[in-house]
């Protein structure tokens, strides 16, 4: 019972609900950059929701079935074929030992969750299947999928339904992404304070699992001080300190990067804010040169919008149940 | 020192101990992390020390921010009371110093350097004063460094260098960071060294390259079987200077999965080490080499 990687696609990984509990050695979580996009897969086959799938950016990989299973890809609208046929988006569909999976261009978002119903069964690294491809850990041999790999599945159980696009999450154009000023948010005046939430920015062409970069808003001015022992001489340098998840860090004040799932656990760039965890799915569906703003909110906002996203994945669970 | 805390989003804490790089800063970080573990709070998952500071990963569906923040800052006032010793190891890295892989790899990022014409090693001599490469691989590697912080990517330490202020070696980083980096070289950006535990991006100085492991995702690696990451915060490490054919002994020896680095067991006080910075270091130097 496997799977066998024909072409890879562009960067297709391994991926469940990640690695928590390893970051203070700098180990990130890693794990689906989608997450609601990878439970609802996970659903849609019959899964736990947090086995491992196949996460592809960009464009899709092809695979071939040793074994009959039940197949679901959600995310960025990657259109599913099976020997040649296409089959829809958020909905599960049957293959049968020998069929051809493939996949037509992406028309919208960044990444799709390909679950198969049993799970991607690679080992266990770290209590997780994730792959931190930086770190050479989990996944398949610690990398990005090549052609020829073969991966086991586990013990299936049957899945079937669609997730309606009224119950499906995606980001907006522009992308509103939002986030809670603090950290080090002191360091940049007033001004440039609300310039930066004025902004339209637009994803930079280094956007990947470690972190999203943006471009095209205003340079920000730095509040003027003595350089601290140890930080540097820049006035976005800082000693070097822990990154937090979605933390929005800004070098030299010119293009902020917001961390992802694959972060840097640490370093010495002074960041503005952080991205609430409610936002972190959208992220994973931005392409390169798409616009987004940065939307300021209060901890009790980010919190309520926490509780949104948990109804909205409660709402699929409930709807494939019935 | 009164700690600045902050949250970070809704499922961390931020906090910093100073604003500046002190041992004093971090043994507070640390102290306060270890009171954090032990406390065992529900729904802290993460609890990650760094050089001046500290952050606490938490769910908030378990915890409310308000009361972990608050049963943070109780712990405060023990922690900076709370003796700064610490049982640790002291370890020797052998270091091959103007290696030719960081070299080929510094002359393709020439242009985002602030000095083009000269070598990364070059560079940090003349601005730290030194007069030649030797004097500044002298100054690197003739006192331990105190390692502040593990991360950035999986098993990089950051060292902090146990010399008086004035003596530590200072290096800008790179201009813009370079997008390469070989694997296992000694890097250095501000006051901290590292070594970059794996191959990639950095925009830190390159001064050479360890023969020595220090991350094995696999656990094949004879002294990485139980832990996959080498290095903890607090460990004490001593750079050990390396011909080209010394380092090719040690890549035998490792590669054999026979290498066997210099580790022991030992204490540090920091404030012994404030009252006489060149004895304490003369000890650690002692138990290091076994006499």
């Amino acid at each position: 019972m496997a799977v066998k990687i024909i072409a890879p696609g562009l960067s297709t990984t391994v991926q469940d609900l990640g690695r928590p509990g390893y970051y203070h050695l700098g180990i990130p979580i890693s794990g689906g950059m989608d997450r609601f996009a990878l439970r609802a897969a996970n659903m849609l086959v019959g899964n736990d929701e947090s086995a491992a799938v196949l996460e592809a950016v960009f464009m899709g990989p092809e695979i071939e079935f040793t074994t009959a299973a039940t197949v679901a890809v959600t995310g960025g609208e990657l259109p599913p074929k099976v020997n040649g046929d296409e089959r829809p988006t958020w909905e599960a569909f049957p293959v049968k030992a020998g069929d051809k999976l493939s996949f037509g261009f992406l028309k919208s978002g960044a990444r799709a969750y390909i679950a198969v119903s049993g799970g991607i069964d690679v080992p266990v690294k770290l209590g997780s299947r994730s792959t931190y491809t930086l770190g050479a850990l989990g996944g398949h041999e610690g990398r990005a999928l090549k052609a020829g790999d073969s991966l086991p599945l586990g013990q299936g159980g049957a899945g079937k339904g669609a997730v309606p696009a009224n119950l499906r999450r995606g980001p907006g154009n522009p992308a509103e992404l939002r986030m809670l000023p603090g950290l080090y948010w002191h360091r940049i005046t007033a001004e440039a304070g609300k310039q930066f939430f004025a902004d339209t920015w637009k994803v930079a062409p280094e956007a990947d699992r470690i972190g999203y970069r943006f471009k095209g808003g205003k340079a920000l001015d730095f509040v003027p001080r003595t350089p601290p022992f140890g930080a540097g001489s820049d006035p976005s340098n800082i000693v070097d300190a822990c990154y937090p998840y979605g933390s929005v860090q800004v070098p030299s004040g010119t293009e902020p990067i917001v961390l992802h799932r694959d972060a840097v656990s640490g370093g010495g760039y002074m960041m503005l804010g952080t991205i609430i965890s409610a936002d972190m799915d959208l992220i994973g569906q931005l392409q390169p040169h798409s616009p987004a703003r940065f939307v300021e909110v209060t901890l009790d906002q980010a919190l309520a919008a926490r509780h949104d996203r948990q109804a909205a994945i409660a709402r699929v669970r409930d709807h494939l149940q019935r | 020192m009164s700690i600045r805390f902050s949250f970070g989003g809704d499922e961390h804490i931020f906090a910093e101990v100073s604003e500046e790089m002190s041992l004093e800063a971090f043994f507070t970080s640390l102290s306060m992390t270890n009171a954090v573990k032990q406390a065992g709070i529900k729904g802290v998952t993460e609890i990650c020390p760094a050089n001046a500071s500290f952050q606490v990963k938490y769910d908030p569906d378990q915890i409310k921010p308000g009361d972990l923040l608050r049963e943070l800052q109780s712990m405060e006032g023990a922690a900076s009371k709370s003796d700064a010793t610490l049982k640790t190891r002291i370890m020797e890295i052998p270091v091959y110093y103007q290696d030719p892989w960081t070299h080929e790899t510094l002359m393709r990022f020439r242009e985002r350097h602030q000095d083009p014409k000269a070598t990364d090693l070059e560079y940090a001599a003349a601005v730290n004063g030194l007069g030649s490469v030797e004097d500044f691989v002298q100054a690197h590697s003739s006192q331990p460094w105190f390692v502040s912080m593990v991360g950035f990517v999986a098993g990089l330490p950051f060292l902090y260098q146990m010399v008086e202020r004035k003596r530590q070696l200072q290096v800008p980083k790179y201009l813009r960071p370079r997008t390469d980096t070989p694997k296992l070289t000694i890097g250095h950006g501000g006051c901290f060294s590292c070594i970059y535990s794996v191959r990639g991006a950095g925009g830190y100085q390159m001064f050479g390259v360890t023969p020595m492991p220090i991350y094995d995702p696999n656990q094949q690696v004879s002294y990485l079987r139980d832990e996959m990451c080498l290095f903890r915060p607090g460990d004490i490490v001593k750079w050990k200077p390396i011909s080209r054919d010394q380092y090719d002994a040690d890549i035998e020896a490792v590669n054999a999965n026979k290498f066997l680095p210099t580790i022991r067991e030992t204490s540090f006080s920091l404030t012994d080490f404030n009252k006489d910075i060149n004895g304490t270091n003369a000890k650690l130097m002692e138990v290091l080499h076994g006499r």
